[in-house]
């Protein structure tokens, strides 16, 4: 048995999923106002993305923050590397950085958000446990 | 309960020449927004510039200070 078995499945979902963003609620429900700001930057581009619910179990922040070295939740990582959280998701969204970290067009000015969903089911690692 | 200024003070403090503005988000003292203008920020991605500003508060984040949103900038 792993030392470490909540670290490691983190680890595992952020090696395995291009976009993956960790939240409190999910996409469909986010539960802070930060959670759902991310979700609309990623969801305006039409991203796809995992995510995970941090909420069922407070050791999954706990080890989501030692591996990524960032205190706060929702935190984006692309390509197994943290983005930012919420106030740097949104100004990289606002300045066409995030399109560009995604490898996607920004959308028009005057598009609105979109209710895109995410493509990926969203991830329970904690269920693996 | 940290009060802006607190938070304040201990930003300029920790982070020497920086200037930081904060604000209460909703006034119960555990959400705060700051501006954080630091020459040390220069180089480094923003990333590194908000980590350096948490780190001012290590534990406290997520806990007393339940949020901290986060603008850095070099000048």
């Amino acid at each position: 048995m792993s030392e470490n078995p909540i670290r490691e499945a983190l680890q595992e979902a952020i090696n395995d999923h291009a976009v993956i963003l960790f939240m409190k609620g999910t996409p469909e429900q986010p539960m802070c106002c930060c959670a759902a700001r991310t979700v609309a930057a990623l969801d305006a581009l039409g991203s796809p993305y995992a995510a995970v619910d941090v909420l069922p179990d407070p050791r999954i922040r706990q080890e989501l923050s030692a591996i990524s070295n960032w205190p706060t939740i929702p935190q984006l990582f692309v390509k197994g590397e943290l983005v930012g959280g919420c106030d740097i998701v949104t100004e990289m969204y606002e300045t066409g950085e995030l399109a560009q970290t995604l490898g996607l067009q920004q959308p028009a000015e005057t598009a609105a958000p979109s209710g895109a969903q995410p493509s990926a089911a969203p991830l329970t690692p904690e269920n693996r446990l | 309960m940290p009060t802006t200024d607190e938070l304040k003070q201990r930003i300029e403090t920790a982070l020497p020449g920086s200037r930081a503005e904060v604000v209460d988000l909703t006034g119960g003292g555990d959400h705060f927004r700051a501006t954080v203008v630091a020459g040390e920020f220069a180089g480094m991605s923003r990333i590194e510039q908000h980590r350096r500003v948490y780190a001012v508060f290590g534990g406290e984040i997520g806990g007393p200070i339940h949020a901290l949103s986060l603008e850095t900038r070099a000048e």
